[in-house]
């Protein structure tokens, strides 16, 4: 076969495009430049920067097994946030039980329980994770309006769950000494624990990133996002494939639980759906499917929360509908519409 | 003459009908038969849902569309009332206007969500209703100024249908005739022509259609219908009657606040009621609500009697506790999604044939 | 004439409402290339998507050489060796050309020798190696999907119109591809709407119609029957050469 018959050529990205492409990224360092000048104090702006970032990280968390759940089957889990709140009171547990180790002074000590907290909590909500999917999930794949439904259902059943195994109270969740007080930087104070949580989100984020980018699992997982059918056609079984995201997503929901439950430190049976709102937004934002667009939408909400919250207390939530509408107008679809082959 | 009223659309079971009869009987008659303010509050709280819990079914039973919205419609109802008889005062001038503001509103918001949503997919109006509905009882609750906050309104109304008010000297069957069954008829005849009206709307020709699009949203288009302008209708439609509904507990209760018109939970009862009585059968609206809200008001009672019974085996008494009733309620919910999504309605009809 | 490989006896399938396949028999003997004919919605990427498991057969059997398969899911019969290069491609637009022919090759890494040969086959799957699939041409999509069905050896490829909207010098080079890979014992079953192409490799020919095959036999004897083609397909064949 002649080389001249099928001559190489690749279809050259237009300029344009590629700015458009790269213009979502952008978007986070502007939002913290517009907030530096509408704060006007540097070291505030500092602290409410970091402030945002953490939140961001762990609103990224719980929302990245969302994303990817839905890229791959088209299944939107309203239940999400009962893995939240479930690993919060998990974690809650097992830091109760670990008291000798959060109140030693050791950091290490410190640490290693509430690595534990976590690993307990991560393990429980992908367990439920499992659960949720096979019973709730399973029979209903490819109806929308049942999953909305059913997965609504599952959310208050796990609720009422939480109610019934640790009370209707709520929990009080203190750090352990090592992650309370304050960092300061120049006149800033930084609380130490949201640079642990904005180390812990970076940390997954470039995780997630590179199991994507570079293994085999995260290859099909991006391929089923575009085209399940072909994957299966190509000899996998996508519903096990699509199983394993969603332990993975439910088990980071838990992790995102404790990690906002030492933020706020209080929980709540109801927390989990307090932050789907959050979730959701971010999620929607980035373009439903889009691991990247989730992350950039999680940073974006965090910091005009904490900006807005420091400048117009009152209207931080709507400030972050009004970013989800901007969006929509701007993208249809989100920063980073997923494309789908069918 | 009958069948004309029911828009043609007939319940089409004879227990079905029964149990409607029941309830429209009961309901008509609940100032006499169960005298007590509990129980008219109870009654009051049933006609009242029933138009709300229809209202929504037109939404999800009829066009397929999953709103977390409703509940802020339903607000946005109540409020408008509630702002108007607070700011100038108990007349029916601001009762009406009120009520019609109310109404205009949240007509506006639904037009806007529903044009700006409903274009992508079902999932994703569900989200951004979500959102906004979240988004719009915090701000309500923060602009104590104009709304409240969190305590909400309290306010007059008409004397004439307050409990001060006595339309006859006389008893009649032992029941003073005040202006609190007053108002009890108001509410009702109110539910009586809303539903009815709901009934003939899923009748009429845009009804169908509807019920096409929701079946076949990619043929609808296809023939030619705009997918998106009956979607958004019956949003709107679904939105105006709900905030009817608010109006309608904004001058029953005399009090209107975010717990009672815009909490979330409101929003989960109003999706258990649909569900469990019958998706898409507006009749379903009737039985869901009433047998939800009985159980709301009386099963804790009876669960209250379970736990005290299992009180010595300890997780047990935990699940029976009084306060879990919604535990089995989601469970109930789940099952019913699975096994029988026309609800009980739909189980009633099937029975028959 | 070899053993059937693949065969379908009164395969009936339904996609929502629709009643696509009618009772279907088909045979596909083994080596060699048999070619499904037929004008637009007569039911031929129905019949592959039903052979590969993507919709399931409500009725009738299909029997791949000794098992029968009706039941089986996609990635079961995948791994009996069945490949797919559907209608669209099916291409990973998001991955690389190399990620697309890693998760080709679904039993472990790729034999070094036959993506040799692939790309000798098909020069672009080398030069665009670690370009992203999205940025190919149609036609070196085209490649690439059928270099992903032939990656690992397989015993039967299922190949929907691989022709439609390309250039004529790519058409040729696709042909002259699927005439080396017949060279190597693996059976095709190619759906095509471009009698010219059709009929320079194929040896057995089915036609269908309103979901059932209407005709089967040699290709060269349709080939030599102007008068049967004509009744077969009409006008419909002429304006495609």
């Amino acid at each position: 076969m002649s080389e001249t018959a099928i001559k190489p050529r690749i279809e050259k990205i237009p300029l344009k495009e590629q700015l458009a492409q790269k213009l979502p990224v952008l978007l986070v360092p502007v939002l913290a430049a517009v907030g530096l000048i509408a704060i006007g104090n540097p070291a505030s702006w500092l602290t409410l920067t970091v402030a945002g970032l953490a939140m961001g990280m762990m609103i990224f968390i719980m929302a990245s097994g969302l994303t990817v759940v839905f890229g791959l089957m088209d299944v939107i889990n309203f239940g999400h946030g009962a893995f939240v709140a479930v690993g919060a009171f998990v974690g809650f547990t097992v830091l109760a039980w670990l008291a000798g180790w959060t109140a030693s002074p050791s950091v290490f000590m410190n640490l290693t329980a509430v690595l534990v907290a976590i690993l307990a909590a991560m393990l429980v909500t992908g367990l439920l994770g499992l659960a949720f999917e096979r019973v709730i999930v399973m029979p209903v794949y490819g109806e929308h309006l049942k999953q909305i439904l059913v997965t609504m259902g599952g959310l208050i059943v796990a609720q009422q769950m939480i109610y019934v195994v640790w009370g209707p109270d709520e929990l009080h969740m203190s750090r352990p000494e090592a992650l309370q007080g304050s960092l300061v930087i120049g006149e800033a104070a930084i609380e130490k624990y949201r640079l642990v949580a904005v180390g812990i989100g970076l940390a997954l984020f470039l995780g997630m990133r590179h199991i994507l980018k570079n293994t085999k699992i995260g290859l099909l997982v991006r391929a089923g996002v575009e085209n399940g059918e072909m994957v299966e056609a190509l000899g996998y079984r996508v519903r096990r494939l699509f199983l394993i995201v969603f332990m993975t997503g439910s088990a980071l929901a838990g992790l995102g639980g404790v990690m906002w439950g030492l933020y706020q430190e209080t929980i709540t049976a109801h927390m989990g759906s307090e932050i789907m709102v959050l979730v959701f937004i971010v999620v929607i934002i980035g373009g439903l499917g889009s691991v990247e667009g989730c992350f950039i939408g999680a940073m974006l909400v965090g910091l005009l929360a904490n900006y807005t919250a420091f400048l117009a207390p009152k209207v931080a939530l709507i400030s972050t509908i009004a970013l989800m509408v901007a969006v929509l107008m701007w993208r249809p679809q989100g920063l980073y519409p997923v494309v789908k082959a069918k | 003459m009958l069948t004309r009223l029911l828009s043609g659309d007939t319940p089409r079971s004879g227990l079905l009908t029964a149990l409607l009869l029941i309830v429209l009987i009961s309901l008509a008659f609940a100032p006499f038969l169960f005298p007590g303010t509990k129980s008219l509050e109870t009654a009051a709280r049933i006609c009242i849902f029933i138009v709300l819990v229809a209202s929504y079914d037109l939404l999800l039973g009829y066009a397929g569309i999953v709103s977390f919205a409703h509940t802020m419609f339903f607000g946005i109802g109540a409020y408008g009332t509630a702002l108007a008889l607070s700011t100038t005062g108990p007349s029916y001038g601001a009762l009406v206007w009120g009520t019609a503001a109310g109404a205009g509103v949240a007509a506006l918001f639904a037009l806007a969500i529903g044009l700006f949503s409903l274009r992508v997919k079902a999932i994703f109006f569900a989200m951004v209703t979500l959102a906004v509905a979240s988004a719009f009882a915090v701000l309500v609750s923060q602009m104590s100024w104009l709304t409240g906050g969190e305590d909400g309104l309290n306010y007059k109304i008409p004397r004439e249908l307050t409990p001060a008010f006595k339309l006859i000297k006389a008893k009649v069957f032992d029941v003073s005739i005040n202006g609190k069954i007053l108002a009890y008829y108001l509410v009702f005849f109110a539910a009586v022509i809303l539903f009815l009206v709901m009934l003939r709307i899923v009748n009429s020709p845009f009804g169908r259609t509807l019920k096409a699009v929701r079946d076949n949203a990619f043929r609808a288009e296809a023939i030619g219908y705009r997918v998106v302008w009956y979607r958004t209708t019956a949003t709107v439609l679904s939105a105006v009657m709900a905030a009817l509904a608010g109006s309608l507990l904004a001058i029953w209760l005399r009090y209107t606040g975010p717990a009672t018109t815009l909490s979330m939970e409101i929003m989960i009862d109003i999706l258990l009621m649909v569900v469990i009585g019958g998706m898409g059968t507006l009749y379903g609206a009737v039985l869901g609500a009433t047998l939800f809200i009985l159980a709301q008001t009386y099963l804790h009672y009876l669960m209250g009697v379970a736990a005290e019974a299992t009180s010595a085996v300890p997780v047990v008494s935990t699940l029976v506790a009084p306060e879990r009733w919604l535990l089995w309620l989601g469970v109930l919910f789940i099952l019913s999604v699975y096994f029988f999504p026309t609800g009980i309605v739909g189980r009633l009809r099937a029975g028959r044939a | 004439m070899a053993e059937n490989l693949l065969t379908l006896s009164g395969v009936h399938t339904h996609i929502g409402p629709y009643h696509i396949l009618q009772g279907v028999d088909l045979a596909v003997p083994e080596g060699g290339v048999t070619v499904l004919l037929g004008r637009n919605g007569a039911g031929k990427t129905t019949t592959l998507r039903t052979i590969m498991g993507l919709w399931t057969a409500s009725q009738g059997g299909i029997r791949f050489g000794d098992h029968v398969i009706t039941k089986l899911s996609t990635p079961e019969i995948s791994r009996r060796g069945i490949a797919l290069v559907p209608e669209d491609m099916g291409i990973f637009t998001d991955l690389t050309v190399a990620e697309n022919m890693i998760l080709a090759a679904a039993n472990g890494p790729m034999d070094p020798k036959r993506l040799a040969w692939i790309k000798e086959l098909f020069p672009p799957i080398g030069n665009f190696w670690n370009s992203s699939a999205g940025t190919l041409s149609g036609g070196q999509k085209q490649m690439l999907s059928v270099a992903r069905a032939i990656i690992e050896p397989r015993r039967l490829i299922l190949i929907d119109e691989p022709t439609k909207g390309l250039a004529p010098a790519i058409i040729k080079a696709m042909t002259d591809a699927l005439k080396e890979l017949k060279e190597t014992d693996t059976t095709i079953l190619l759906v095509e709407q471009n009698f010219a192409m059709a009929s320079s490799i194929g040896d057995t020919v089915a036609v269908m119609d309103d979901g059932r095959i209407i005709h089967s036999g040699r290709m060269d004897e349709l080939v030599a029957d102007v008068a049967l083609q004509e009744k077969l397909m009409g006008l419909s064949l002429e304006a495609h050469q």
